[in-house]
């Protein structure tokens, strides 16, 4: 039970020394972008770190801060909207297929920019359950092992399924789009070669008229 | 039995330091750089993929250094490419994008960054010759197919993000120029019969025929 601990432990850890990070300002909102099928999970791992001015290097934990993760479906509807602390896990999952919008802003209160203050956000996103599970490894016998394994790998193509259901969908979208593009043009063309030809006439028939009444033809 | 689930946590965590991989959408607005940071060791093998997905002209400048600030990839307005790289420093790379070339145009920028090599399915820790054996290496081969076809998920899925947000472009495109061109129609026909109407009109209240 303690080995499975602290393998767990040193996994999280392990995970976040590694992760990306970027820096951002105090009150700045930033946000990534997911272009997901509909039904698929996805779990973030962030920790948020601020630089200190006095000692020039950041703080590993700062008491009191804390980030706002917001997430919005493609309709615009928000999925989830919570404030965590300076390290966390979100997770959430799709009903829409589409682009849903991840930002991260944090609740500093800080009104005025101190020369030099910003935030390092380390993140980790995963989309569908095809990450390894940890916990799968500590299983009592070979066939435990391999049935988790195999467990694991029917997620993978299920997520594989599913994103090339919605590959279908976005498909059938972008060639609507481009029949219209073309069934635009076309009409636009006979529109404007008539709206042309008619206004053609119309100056010819006026400048007639007009000539006549002036008595020049 | 502990000294086998020892191991096994051994295992993971060699693989968990064996591969991590981060791929992140993101909106660059106009004249803007985001820059993303990444500690890593000596001797490990990272790969930088990159595509525009939508706006401007579909390009972007990259460029990434190693942690003494020497660059070691740059490239100006590439609409997508793959940079590997073996790392000598141990330390802090950077990768930055930048759109300070664009006034108007964001940009939506995809990137997949890959440490090492992802750990297999199953840690390999001996060959032994049973049936269930078989079992493992027919998971280890199905994993690594499945891998291959996610990667080409995404290759796809960005491409046609891209020709999508084309088409969709060009859509509008043809609209206000339609709507456009027949204003301009209108506009310059009926000016030309006025302006043309106006040279014969006499400004006196006299008439008279402009020529005999």
């Amino acid at each position: 039970m303690k080995s499975k601990l602290i393998g767990f432990l040193m996994n999280f850890w392990i995970s976040f020394s590694l992760a990306l990070y970027f820096h951002t300002g105090e009150r700045e909102e930033k946000c990534i972008i997911e272009d997901i099928p509909s039904d698929t999970l996805v779990v973030g791992n962030y920790k948020v770190q601020r630089w200190d001015i006095h000692t020039h290097g950041f703080l590993e934990s700062a008491p009191g801060l804390g980030m706002f993760v917001t997430v919005t479906s493609p309709t615009a509807e928000v999925l989830l909207s919570k404030l965590y602390g300076p390290q966390g896990t979100f997770t959430f999952t799709s009903y829409i297929s589409g682009e849903h919008i991840i930002c991260f802003q944090s609740n500093s209160t800080r009104f005025a920019v101190i020369a030099g203050s910003k935030l390092r956000i380390h993140l980790d996103i995963r989309v569908g359950e095809h990450f390894l599970d940890e916990s799968a490894i500590q299983a009592k016998d070979k066939v435990n092992e391999v049935n988790i394994r195999l467990e694991h790998l029917i997620e993978q193509i299920h997520h594989v399924t599913r994103e090339q259901d919605y590959e279908r969908e976005r498909e059938e979208k972008f060639r609507k789009k481009s029949e219209e593009t073309n069934s635009n043009i076309l009409w636009w063309a006979i529109v404007q070669t008539l709206i042309l030809i008619s206004v053609g006439i119309w100056q010819i028939k006026s400048l007639r008229d007009f000539f006549i009444s002036k008595k020049l033809v | 039995m502990p000294g086998a689930v020892r191991t096994l946590c051994l295992a993971a965590l060699l693989g968990a330091l064996g591969a991590r991989g981060t791929e992140l959408t993101l909106e660059l607005p106009d004249s803007a750089q985001r820059c993303f940071h990444q500690e890593l060791e000596s001797g490990v093998k990272f790969t930088l993929d990159y595509q525009v997905i939508s706006g401007g002209h579909y390009d972007v400048d990259c460029y990434v250094e190693d942690p003494n600030g020497k660059t070691i990839y740059q490239e100006t307005k590439k609409q997508y490419d793959s940079f590997s790289h073996h790392t000598e420093v141990k330390g802090v790379y950077t990768f930055c994008f930048s759109n300070e070339f664009s006034t108007f145009s964001h940009k939506i920028v995809y990137f997949d960054f890959q440490v090492g090599d992802e750990p297999p399915i199953l840690p390999d820790m001996n060959n032994r010759v049973t049936a269930l054996t078989q079992l493992e290496s027919a998971c280890v081969t199905i994993h690594e197919m499945l891998k291959a076809v996610i990667d080409s998920q995404t290759h796809y899925r960005l491409r046609e993000a891209q020709d999508r947000s084309r088409a969709e472009e060009l859509n509008g495109r043809v609209s206000y120029w339609s709507v456009g061109e027949t204003l301009i129609l209108f506009v310059v026909s009926i000016g030309q019969v006025m302006l043309l109407k106006s040279f014969f009109t006499e400004k006196r209240p006299s008439s008279g025929g402009a020529g005999t």
